[in-house]
């Protein structure tokens, strides 16, 4: 077989190859029985017994600033801060939840991806979503601190703690990680329970898409009556005028959607949320990365014919000269 | 009798004590992020949870590293065996660039002392790009070292075992071919999950592991061209450049399907509008296709290819070009979200700094008591 001959077979069979295994892999769908929560930005009144209480339960230190004890005075995710209450202002801030010379108040912690970057980009399975209630837990037993969690994470969610030598990842587990397990025992996310204006509910997926856009049909200015805690079984309600929201559930598409739904009255590029697309790009690394590395067929290819011609090539290495 | 020769001479150079002041003093903030951790010594952040080690040491670092790679492909693949000369010393800095690469993404690790983690078979996802990376790599400098053992063999007139290894070699050169494949395009493909975080004009999805391996082919015969002629001008030695600028046909290629698919592949997305946004991306871009361009003047025509001061040139603009490329894509332009910004820190560029300085001193070292260069009469 001459050289140019075996080149173009070696080509043409990679081609095969190639074309037979390209399966774009689409976007993951929500678990079965995926829970998750709420957050309803016009309900938050940024007192943040929410970050209090996720804290105690993640055995986490209050975040201090200016040696101000107010609570917890942490600015954003870290290492030591699983869930954060931002605020939105603009102009001279005075309306609550308006655009424009208004402030509101946002819930940063995880979003719980249906398609979640951090799972598909760790190389070591330290990221796991749990396949019934769709909830994404980290195992540090495993985690060689790469960060390529954070770095695929479209909300930065995932934060290392840098300031420790035998630091660790830290995430919102939605309060199911082993020891704490408040999902699988029946009761709700920490942040969920104390919530008093039930800002952040907590329940089913479906339930909270539905409960949204229930939301979403109702007339500004009508009364509603909000229900506090668990949206399968609210434990209290209270009334409250329905203001004029924007009609947009982010998580319900969002790169494949997310257990950790927010809506609001302001746009979510000015709460600061990423322009993530309808496809997740996990989905799409993996499309590309399968198609590349599909049972190792094309690799093997490349290396038997590989072997093929440098062996003939170092063969005649002597003369050194062209075949 | 061998081909090659240590060229000898003093160990402790001028050179080599500059070098050595530099990587001491990087030992002192390596021993503090062994101490106090990774935030003692490095700006990194939440949002910016890569930074100068991992784009630079590693994604950069490699592909400076990929001369043996090019090489390989040449010699090898395409039988063109006139380049041999260049083959030894080239496996050297790839062998010493991937080790330190691997180094560099170890104190880099924020869970350094289970790194063995991603080595058991049970903890594989095969999803992860980057257990494609970290796998490969080090199979690569285990095949690199093979691939450099002759020298240490005859050096060390141990006949036998290198005639043995001599047998099988043709494995490990074919393995030395196809793992920079691999893991140099799945670097591209590592921002593709990164997704929005990475400005359009480099988050070319699908694309990425073309541009990624483009910029390593081209980066490893400009590391060749460079190394060829700085050892001409530092160890006094005959120039290759005759050999050189024959290579230039093939970067030609190279840097014209690069070029090309970059521009058509920004066409296809909708995104050549971004080029003359005029903001700190467009002219990051626009310079990046200048460093580009700039090697193609010089080595389309045949009279300034031949010079040996033009070629360097042209080498040196390759390696800022792919360089640059991939800096932008990971680093310079990469935008995690609102309250994140990141520049490194002193003790966080003189570990950088004290890594190339303790490669530079390994080869100086090695070039002199191994043979590794190529015999003048035969140049």
């Amino acid at each position: 077989m001459k050289r140019r001959d075996f080149l173009k077979a070696t080509l043409g069979g990679t081609a095969a190859t190639l074309c037979t295994t390209a399966e774009a892999r689409s976007n993951l769908e929500p678990a079965p029985e995926a829970v998750g929560m709420l957050f309803d930005s016009t309900l938050c009144v940024g007192c943040k017994a929410c970050v209090s209480i996720c804290k105690e339960l993640n055995d986490m230190p209050p975040v201090t600033d200016n040696n101000q004890q107010s609570w917890d005075s942490a600015r954003d995710l870290s290492g030591e801060t699983l869930n954060v209450i931002k605020v939105y202002k603009n102009g001279d801030a005075k309306t609550k939840d308006a655009e424009i010379n208004g402030y509101c108040f946002e819930k940063r912690s995880c979003m719980h991806c249906v398609d979640p970057g951090c799972v598909s980009v760790c190389p070591c399975t330290a990221m796991r979503q749990n396949k019934v209630t769709g909830i994404v837990t980290h195992h540090p037993d495993v985690c060689i601190g790469c960060r390529n969690c954070m770095v695929g994470c479209p909300y930065n969610v995932p934060q290392f703690e840098y300031n420790e030598l035998f630091g660790q990842i830290h995430k919102c587990q939605m309060c199911n990680q082993a020891g704490l397990e408040r999902v699988d025992k029946g009761q709700m996310t920490g942040c969920a329970e104390v919530c008093p204006t039930g800002a952040t509910l907590f329940g089913p997926r479906k339930a909270l898409l539905q409960e949204a856009k229930h939301r979403m049909q109702l007339k500004p200015g009508e009364i509603y009556n909000y229900p506090r805690g668990d949206v399968s079984k609210p434990y209290s309600h209270h009334e409250k005028e329905v203001p004029a929201y924007r009609d947009h559930i982010w998580g319900e598409k969002e790169a494949g959607g997310t257990s950790v739904m927010h809506i609001s009255t302001v746009p979510f590029d000015k709460l600061g949320m990423p322009a993530v697309g309808d496809r997740s790009a996990a989905s799409i690394a993996e499309t590309v990365q399968h198609s590349i590395y599909n049972f190792m067929a094309l690799p093997a290819v490349a290396l038997a014919g590989l072997t093929y011609v440098v062996r003939r090539n170092t063969d005649d290495d002597n003369d050194g000269g062209e075949s | 009798m061998s081909s090659h020769k240590a060229i000898g001479g003093r160990l402790f150079s001028v050179p080599f004590m500059v070098l050595l002041v530099i990587f001491l003093i990087g030992c002192f903030f390596m021993f503090q992020r062994f101490t106090s951790g990774i935030g003692s010594v490095s700006n990194l952040n939440g949002g910016f949870a890569w930074g100068i080690w991992v784009v630079f040491d590693v994604v950069i670092g490699t592909a400076f590293a990929c001369g043996g790679y090019a090489l390989a492909f040449m010699v090898y693949v395409f039988n063109k065996g006139q380049y041999h000369p260049l083959v030894r010393p080239a496996v050297l800095a790839s062998l010493l660039g991937y080790a330190l690469g691997g180094f560099g993404a170890f104190f880099d690790m924020g869970r350094f002392w289970q790194f063995y983690e991603i080595f058991l078979p049970g903890n594989w996802n095969f999803n992860s790009v980057m257990l494609e990376v970290g796998l490969c790599v080090a199979a690569y400098i285990i095949v690199l070292t093979l691939e450099f053992a002759p020298a240490l063999l005859e050096r060390f007139g141990m006949h036998g075992l290198l005639k043995s290894l001599n047998k099988v070699l043709f494995v490990f050169i074919a393995l030395g071919v196809l793992l920079p494949t691999m893991h140099q395009s799945s670097l591209g493909s590592l921002l593709i999950a990164m997704g929005h975080k990475v400005h359009p004009l480099w988050q070319t999805l699908h694309m990425q592991p073309l541009f990624a391996l483009l910029t390593a082919l081209i980066m490893g015969f400009s590391i060749v061209i460079f190394e060829a002629s700085t050892s001409a001008v530092g160890f006094g030695r005959h120039s290759e450049s005759g050999l050189l600028s024959k290579m230039g046909k093939v970067i030609v290629g190279l840097l014209l399907t690069f070029l090309l698919a970059r521009l058509v592949v920004l066409m296809l997305q909708g995104k050549l509008g971004l080029i003359f946004a005029a903001d700190f991306a467009s002219l990051m871009f626009l310079l990046e296709m200048v460093l580009f361009v700039i090697p193609l003047v010089i080595l389309l025509s045949s009279e300034r290819r031949s010079r040996g001061g033009q070629l360097l040139i042209a080498a040196v603009s390759m390696l800022l070009a792919g360089s640059l490329y991939r800096f932008n894509a990971f680093l310079f332009t990469f935008n995690p979200g609102p309250g994140y910004s990141y520049f490194p820190s002193v003790s966080e560029i003189m570990i950088t700094l004290s890594i190339i300085a303790l490669e530079l001193m390994a080869y100086l070292v090695l070039v002199k008591t191994l043979p590794v260069l190529h015999r003048e009469e035969h140049a």
